[in-house]
């Protein structure tokens, strides 16, 4: 083992090594040939192949869903791939053929993962995480009575250890720190020695290492993976930050719809023609958008200063943003970067501060009543949790917000005093918009939670327009829904825009569909809007909106030269 | 056969066991020298005692509030109702109508803080209610020793203060619902119309109430309070307004029970009234968070049915007491059986 890391030390690095490395003299630490995967009839991946070199770095880039997670999976034999069937094709390592039936399996053939998350011990000291479960012990007497399990820990060569694993990794590391008290990047670093632990680590796979570090911090990460390729270690570098990968990757994989489109060495690779490989398909010219003339603007129906939503994962920090009358209003962005906090927060459902005003009135946040009041709707991305009560029917599902919010369908009794739910006028409500959005159900009294993801989205669009609101909030409308499901979705959106005026907001991971349907499209990024384009746009602009800051500041000194 | 499984599924496979043995013994009982006519008093006169608190489950139940095993407070505030009444010396009517005012007023306070506290406890609520119907009871037998009621038909005679553990309510409201409109049927049987009567209004007030607005929103709280949320509904005011109302309920429930039996039960009285009422809702076919009156009415009567004809039936059959166990292993067996079967609504 040592052997081979001071051979491979003694190597030029990386890029200087390039040549000799497309002459296929260096056998591939890791080969995929022909690799799929398919959940429940669902392609996912569709006969990915590419090669991982020693010492190399290849980034792996694409949209949400695109498939690298599930790549991921795959290669560390995560449990679900075989639960959901296996996977096609094969995988090579060192050249001998592998099928991991468990992590563990992908751990001991020299695979190491950092995921997203931290998974550490905040209680313990970074050689405690980076060494856990693989503690170096020590015999005592105890042991030959009662066996192993009476060890106890030999602490000095524990240290020994931690230090060697973060001495690799090239960082200022405190190995007897507690890491509830390290600053984020150093936790980075904790996961990262703990994989250099191993000692038959050959390939690390990081799954975006940076999505939670600050700039320096990044660098600082970046320069360590450097160092480790440099010791022949090949990394896999999952990342949606363009322009971090152009400056340490020697390849880019880039994966889209569960396809590989480009496999190409980082030479003289722009951000630019990454970004649009990443999210362009080549869109077929939607009929269905407003030409340019017709599209509503002026008036403004909706004014957003300085937004605040505090939604896990989803944060939105500074949103600044005027939706014009009758318009149909795209929100876009990488998963995480706060485009669905944005409507969650303005109809209260997480905390929120900032300014909203309805047609010039300022609607206080964090009151959902207020939000309905005031004639806004929302569509909720999680149907079953926000969006449906799943044991009661499609009428009370339809029905109920407009009943608490409008009264419809309630009977004053005596003069008011009380307020009597009418079944009969629910009912009729609910065959109406049964016949009106096509909803395939057996009556109007079935449940819920029966229903097919694609009519249930129906009775949750269903339940909004009953409000006949003014601004609509559509989130996710066509997630997990079928294709023939999403078309109709789509349509019925479009439809009720134009007939009767409703100004629609609506927030999607698809940027396709956005760009079908919207008449501007603002892109979210890292909580705040980082542009608006028209749906028109190259489909490289909106990439590069999507793809950070840093990426855009040095997409713009590229244009530039 | 199709019908008859989807008539299993519809009805449940328990509630068709407990009603077929319940069936079967009435079937039995002439046979092993049970008179009919005296089951069928007892548990006509058992369901009219019992309904009310029962139906207290009900409100709590649709807000997703859970069983409501802190009905002893309810309970207790009936205790005072009664207890204040008699103290009063008012009796008839006049006595039954104030202990009923006082209870539902005292129902109401007490209600409010417990639901408050269920309010920060969302998710455990049926462990905390438990507590609270614990810590309650224990509180008041401290309480009914001090409290400075003076009525001798309360107080211990030597010694002169601190309220006896029964007090008989004989010449002030013994019986008043039960004989009001009482119908006699053969030589022994009297059915109770007017318990009845009071049960099935109370009934019919709670369907009423779930059926306004407010009741529509409670309901859809239990459902997915998120959804609810989202809707512009208050959602901790839905719980309060329910925990409120089954509270309010189990006095008055009590109460009722009172008059039929003929005694005010304190200090550790309200621990029995809980456990039968939730065994009772659930075996009507309610689950942890949806509950409705035909629940309540089949519930009351199949549980009351045998809690009363097993043991006569067993005892004569077997010549022993086994009538305060087979209570117990059936009350609890019960509850235990639909917790295991409690399903988080999906989400």
């Amino acid at each position: 083992m040592r052997g081979r890391i001071a051979r491979s030390a003694r190597r030029p690095s990386g890029r200087a090594r390039r040549g000799k490395a497309t002459m296929n003299s260096i056998e591939p630490i890791l080969s995929l040939r022909g690799v799929g995967k398919a959940y429940d009839g669902t392609r996912v991946l569709e006969n990915v192949s590419f090669d991982v070199l020693p010492g190399e770095i290849v980034g792996l880039v694409g949209e949400n869903g695109a498939g690298k997670t599930t790549l991921m999976r795959i290669l560390f034999g995560m449990t679900v791939i075989a639960e959901t069937g296996g996977y096609e094709g094969q995988i090579s390592l060192s050249g001998a053929r592998v099928s991991f039936k468990s992590p563990f399996d992908a751990l001991d053939a020299g695979i190491g993962m950092v995921h997203q998350e931290f998974s550490l011990v905040p209680g313990f000291t970074a050689t405690e995480n980076i060494l856990l479960n693989r503690e170096s012990l020590e015999s005592t007497m105890l042991v030959d009575l009662f066996g192993k399990r009476m060890s106890v820990l030999d602490r000095g060569l524990m240290d020994r250890r931690a230090s060697k694993a973060i001495e690799r990794l090239g960082v200022p590391l405190d190995a007897s720190m507690l890491v509830k008290e390290m600053p984020i990047g150093h936790k980075q670093f904790t996961e990262i020695a703990r994989e250099l632990d191993r000692e038959n680590v050959k390939l690390l796979v990081l799954d975006e290492p940076t999505a939670v570090l600050t700039e320096s911090e990044a660098e600082a990460l970046l320069s360590a993976l450097k160092i480790l390729a440099s010791q022949g270690i090949a990394i896999i570098f999952i990342s949606h930050r363009l322009h971090e990968v152009l400056a340490i990757c020697d390849k880019v994989v880039v994966l889209r719809d569960g396809k590989l489109i480009k496999e190409t060495r980082n030479e003289g690779l722009t951000l630019r023609e990454v970004a649009s490989l990443m999210v362009g398909r080549s869109l077929e010219k939607a009929a269905t958008i407003r030409p340019v003339s017709e599209r509503p603007s002026g008036t403004p129906i909706l004014e957003i200063e300085g937004l605040w939503v505090d939604m896990p994962g989803e944060t939105v920090r500074d949103v600044c943003l005027s939706v014009s009358k009758g318009e149909i209003l795209g929100i876009g962005g990488l998963a995480g970067q706060g485009k669905l906090g944005l409507p969650n927060g303005i109809m209260g459902l997480f905390p929120a501060g900032g300014s909203v005003k309805l047609d010039g009135k300022s609607v206080p946040l964090n009151a959902p009543r207020k939000t309905l009041d005031a004639g806004m709707a929302f569509v909720s991305e999680d149907r079953r949790g926000v969006g449906l009560l799943l044991d009661e029917g499609i009428d009370w599902n339809i029905a109920f917000t407009a009943m608490q919010v409008k009264g419809t369908a309630v009977i004053p009794l005596l003069g008011g005093l009380f307020q009597w739910r009418s079944d009969v006028a629910m009912r009729e409500l609910a065959l109406e918009y049964i016949a009106a959005l096509d909803i395939k159900c057996t009556g109007p009294h079935q449940r819920a939670g029966n229903l097919s993801g694609g009519n249930q989205q129906k009775v949750c669009l269903a339940k909004a327009f009953a409000l006949k609101p003014k601004l609509l909030f559509v989130s996710e409308p066509t997630r997990g829904i079928d294709v023939g499901a999403k078309r109709l979705v789509l349509d019925t959106l479009r439809r009720y825009n134009r007939e009767y005026g409703t100004t629609i907001v609506m927030v999607s991971s698809e940027l396709e569909e956005l760009r079908s349907i919207c008449d501007r499209i603002a892109i979210i990024d890292e909580g705040s809007v980082a542009g608006i384009l028209p749906p028109e746009a190259p489909i490289e602009d909106f990439g590069l909106l999507m793809a950070g800051r840093l990426a855009r500041e040095a997409a713009a000194k590229e244009a530039a030269k | 056969m199709s019908g008859v499984k989807a008539f299993v599924a519809d009805f449940g496979l328990p509630r068709i066991i407990i009603a077929v043995f319940l069936l079967a013994l009435f079937v039995i009982a002439p046979f092993v020298g049970v008179s009919l006519t005296s089951s069928f008093i007892n548990v006509t006169a058992r369901f009219g005692m019992n309904g009310i608190m029962v139906l207290a489950m009900v409100p709590m139940i649709q807000s997703g509030c859970g069983l409501n095993f802190g009905l002893p407070l309810g309970v207790i505030a009936g205790l005072l109702g009664a207890t204040l009444g008699i103290e009063f010396g008012l009796t008839g009517i006049a006595g039954f109508g104030v202990a009923t005012l006082i209870t539902l007023t005292l129902g109401a306070i007490f209600g409010f803080g417990y639901g408050k506290l269920l309010n920060r406890v969302k998710g455990d609520e049926m462990m905390i209610a438990t507590y609270v119907g614990f810590s309650s009871v224990m509180l008041m037998s401290m309480a009914w020793i001090v409290l400075p009621y003076k009525s001798p038909t309360m107080i211990w005679g030597f010694a002169g203060e601190g309220l006896r553990t029964t007090i008989s309510v004989e010449g002030f409201w013994d019986k008043i619902l039960s004989n009001f409109l009482a119908v006699r049927i053969g030589p022994e049987f009297v059915f109770p119309t007017g318990m009845v009567l009071v049960f099935a209004i109370c009934v019919a007030l709670v369907w009423f109430f779930l059926h306004l607005k407010t009741g529509t929103a409670m309901t859809a709280v239990g459902s997915n309070p998120v959804y609810a949320r989202a809707s512009g509904i208050d959602v901790n005011r839905m719980r309060l307004v329910s925990v409120v109302l089954s509270t309010m309920l189990g006095g008055f429930g009590i109460l009722v029970y009172q008059q039929s039996f003929g005694f005010i039960q304190l200090y550790e009285g309200p621990f029995s009234m809980a456990f039968p009422a939730v065994a009772a809702i659930l075996i009507g076919g309610a689950s942890v968070n949806k509950a409705n009156m035909v629940n309540v009415f089949v519930g009351t009567f199949l549980f009351q049915g045998i809690l009363t004809m097993t043991p006569s039936v067993i005892n004569s059959v077997i010549k022993a007491d086994f009538s305060e166990v087979i209570r117990v292993i059936i009350s609890n067996g019960m509850i235990l059986y639909a917790l295991t079967r409690k399903t988080k609504v999906a989400r």
